[in-house]
């Protein structure tokens, strides 16, 4: 019964976004204008339903009702309650329905909060919203319905891939999406102001929440994915350039792009085209990252569907809407008046540099995603890894950290480049101290290690250099968010140059008892004892650790069995020291009676997850700054009113 | 828009019209999920490996060049997938085929107790501690298995333990290393 009212819930939804783009089709093309009153309370009743739907899904879920196709075959009814609540999501249609729901919701947000956009903008983006999620709709309904009933229904389930049984699956999924999808506000936001040829500060002012809070969103999603694959995986890796982890990072480098060329339209009335441009292409990645891990293209443990059917209906929808915005860029943009020009030194100028650099890594790492499938087309089979990526966004990225530590400290408009270079002086003398140093103290690393440190060390001078000689108490939230941003980015930049360079591994094969030496660490195999869980089993291991003369502390790595499905699993055992983390994963036990043990010391890992929290907390900085000061301004305005 | 081309405005379009047909090209392509080698025709590189066991003499790119092509086989005594593919290996060692080996981070007694209970198929044996030989051969796990012809030219590199249904294709690709083709 709860299946079939969330599939009602969904058709529901379907129909109110037809209806939602036929209201605004005839608002704008004035043939009946107070339609557009109907506009707002649609798309949230809309948002609303398709809530419902998801709701509904996740109870079926809940209540392990196994007559529910989808329930059956990615849950069993012996699964902890987080895992059953967190596999609503932890299969194909699941998580279509998570992104739809996202993308309602991020609609409904629209009209409810969005006070600032001219009402016909506004009127063209709620249709181009409802657009979107009309499509998705219809992927769902038509090819993958996430309410089809099993006939008949299996006792049990067959179990969620242990890979994602993870308290991890909670948070990440929700979290990405919401930056996923929350970036198809800013394409719906374009795509009226294309339709209403209106572009211009008060247009950015009024997107650049919505684009900030998804880029937070985004953020976070990709930090604790990092995370979680560097602990779940076991391989003590945190990022693999994996097409899927690919697929996050380049919305991710559109939307940082667009958040700065949105800052330049709102404060100084410049880069309109670009930053409209952007907006579709951030989105736009979104759309085509959901297709690369949605169409069975690719295979990891992100894709749960192999299928080309699917594949090949998002595929449509991806040339429907990508096709259809930048074909409405190309006609409409030239209509768009040029915003105000500045000197080829100034803050815009280094911003344009930026978002620049950010566009080449992208196209970097689209075509180095796409490469393998191109290259298959022609019969030679290749993939393309963390080599290629780590030669070419390597050095792009330590371009753009140098111009992010400048054009902070450079005027909007014209800056004369004495004075940029005397503000530089004290980022530059940070850098080479901290290249010099890293030399001194740990040799020769290799040329971007070192230069990573370097202009780590830079940068995080250079991003307090705003703050200096001004009263710290009455400095604006939106400068303590760039602030707090850029200095995130110094520290994970420092993270993952400190830890690629002085990661220490040892791999040994040991007897109970014996001891391990790992960087200054006596690591000793006390024991290896069976612990039950909830639907696993595991061998334990209990390694006691002592660093010099230092109390001991215990280690304990499992290697999980799964029943259903039958998959093993490592959990790796992590220690997280004032240096760095100790990074412990239990192999098999050989036929002479000695167990493998693999040991990272990792120095300084630890930063590119603070770092990533660090970004992200600099934008939510930023919203609450950018929100107050308009609402101080509006009541101002109020408050000037009222004496005259 | 001044000074911005009129046509660039269709640039994105064009990019994404690429972008489409990549991919129904890569999505209607039946998959392959074989990793292809890119050493294939390449010479094996300069090595000189220790013995890795007492009794069996060690390995140089030098034994690779005497004519005759032999198998590669990277392994490792703590590797699973090894002994599982251990009775094949004995089957092609039977068919007459010369066989080779490296020892990835291991260490003798444990190669020697791995060879005493799985059968023991190597002429020679090298010791590659520290993994420098397995990557500079490209290979990114054990057990991996080069296919070499007499001039030391990798001809094959088969990723993963070898299942009997890969004996004969290892054998073709021999066949085809000796006749020079």
């Amino acid at each position: 019964m709860t299946a079939e009212f969330g599939l009602a819930a969904l058709w529901f939804a379907a129909t109110l976004a037809v209806l939602q783009i036929a209201l605004s089709v005839i608002a704008l093309r004035r043939v009946r204008a107070d339609v557009a009153a109907a506009m707002r309370p649609v798309a949230i009743v809309q948002g609303a339903l398709v809530a419902v739907a998801m709701a509904a899904l996740i109870a079926c879920f809940l209540g392990s009702d196994m007559s529910v196709a989808l329930v059956a075959a990615n849950s069993h009814s012996a699964k902890p309650w987080l895992y059953k609540f967190a596999g609503a999501w932890g299969n194909h249609e699941g998580s279509m329905l998570l992104w739809v729901t996202i993308l309602g919701l991020a609609g409904a947000a629209v009209a409810q909060f969005e006070r600032r956009l001219p009402e016909r903008t506004l009127i063209a983006t709620l249709g181009a919203q409802a657009a979107i999620a009309l499509g998705f709709y219809a992927f769902l309904l038509i090819a993958s319905n996430p309410f089809a009933r099993a006939d008949p229904a299996p006792r049990d389930g067959a179990g969620l891939n242990p890979l994602l049984q993870d308290p991890g699956l909670a948070f990440h999924p929700p979290t990405l999406y919401a930056g996923y999808v929350g970036l198809s506000v800013a394409f719906s936001f374009a795509v009226g102001a294309l339709v209403t040829r209106d572009v211009g500060p008060v247009f950015a002012r009024a997107m650049r929440p919505w684009v900030l809070g998804a880029w937070v969103f985004l953020t976070l999603g990709i930090t604790a994915g990092s995370y979680w694959a560097y602990y779940e995986l076991g391989w003590g890796g945190w990022w693999f350039w994996d097409p899927t982890e690919n697929a996050s990072l380049m919305p991710w480098l559109a939307a940082t792009a667009l958040l700065h060329s949105v800052s330049v339209l709102a404060t100084r009335d410049g880069l309109r085209a670009w930053t409209i441009m952007l907006a579709v292409v951030a989105f736009s990645m979104s759309m085509i990252g959901t297709f690369l891990v949605r169409s069975g293209i690719l295979t990891s443990v992100h894709a749960f569907a192999v299928d080309p059917t699917r594949g090949s209906f998002i595929l449509a929808l991806l040339v429907i809407y990508i096709g259809g915005a930048l074909a409405l860029f190309g006609a409409r943009v030239g209509t768009v008046r040029q915003g105000k020009l500045f000197d080829p030194l100034s803050r815009e100028a280094s911003l344009v540099v930026n978002n620049l650099l950010l566009s080449v890594i992208l196209g970097v790492v689209l075509i180095g995603t796409f490469y393998p499938i191109v290259a298959g087309a022609w019969g030679v089979q290749l993939s393309v890894g963390a080599p290629f990526f780590d030669k070419t966004v390597g050095p792009l990225a330590l371009i753009l950290v140098a111009v992010m530590a400048a054009g902070p400290l450079m005027r909007w408009r014209r800056d004369e480049a004495a004075a940029v270079i005397e503000r530089l002086q004290w980022p530059i003398a940070a850098a080479l101290f901290a290249g010099v140093g890293v030399f001194v103290l740990g040799g020769w690393i290799g040329v971007l290690p070192t230069a990573g440190i370097a202009l780590a060390g830079g940068l995080a001078v250079a991003s307090v250099a705003p703050l200096a000689k001004r009263n710290l108490r009455r400095a604006p939230l939106t400068l303590w968010g760039m602030v707090i941003a850029h200095l995130g980015v110094a520290v994970s930049l420092a993270g993952m140059a400190a830890s690629s360079a002085f990661t220490t591994e040892r791999l040994a094969a040991v007897y109970v008892g014996d001891p391990v030496q790992v960087a200054g660490f006596t690591v000793t195999l006390d024991g290896v004892r069976p612990v039950i869980g909830d639907n696993w089993t595991a061998l334990e291991a209990k390694l006691s650790v002592r660093e010099g003369d230092d109390a001991p502390f215990v280690l304990a790595p499992q290697v999980r069995y799964f029943t259903t499905p039958v998959t093993t699993t490592n959990e790796s055992a992590i220690a997280t020291l004032a240096g760095g983390q100790l990074y412990t994963v239990l192999g098999a036990l050989g036929d002479d009676g000695r167990w493998q043990l693999r040991l990272w010391w990792k120095p300084f890992v630890t930063l590119i997850w603070l770092g990533g929290a660090m970004i992200a907390a600099g934008g939510a900085l930023s919203i609450v700054g950018h929100q107050r000061r308009g609402w101080q301004r509006r009541r101002r305005r109020a408050e000037q009113e009222w004496w005259a | 828009m001044v000074g911005v081309k009129r046509w660039l405005v269709w640039l994105p379009l064009c990019a994404f019209g690429i972008i489409v047909v990549v991919v129904m090209w890569g999505l209607y392509l039946p998959a392959d999920r074989t990793v292809y080698s890119a050493m294939a025709g390449k010479p094996l590189p300069a090595f000189n490996l220790p013995p890795a066991v007492a009794g069996k003499p060690g390995l140089s790119d030098r034994d690779f060049r005497q004519g005759k092509p032999r198998l590669l086989n990277v392994f490792a005594s703590w590797c699973i997938p090894c002994i599982a593919e251990a009775p094949q290996l004995l089957t092609l060692k039977a068919a007459g085929v010369a066989i080779d080996a490296v020892a990835i981070r291991d260490t003798g007694p444990a190669i020697t107790a791995f060879l005493r209970r799985n059968g023991d198929p190597y002429a020679r044996i090298g010791d590659d501690a520290t993994s420098r030989l397995q990557l500079a051969l490209g290979s990114s796990g054990v057990p991996e298995t080069f296919v070499v012809d007499g001039q030391g030219v990798i001809r094959m590199q088969h990723v993963g333990d070898i299942r009997a249904e890969d004996v004969a294709k290892l054998q073709q690709a021999l066949a085809e290393a000796e006749r020079g083709e």
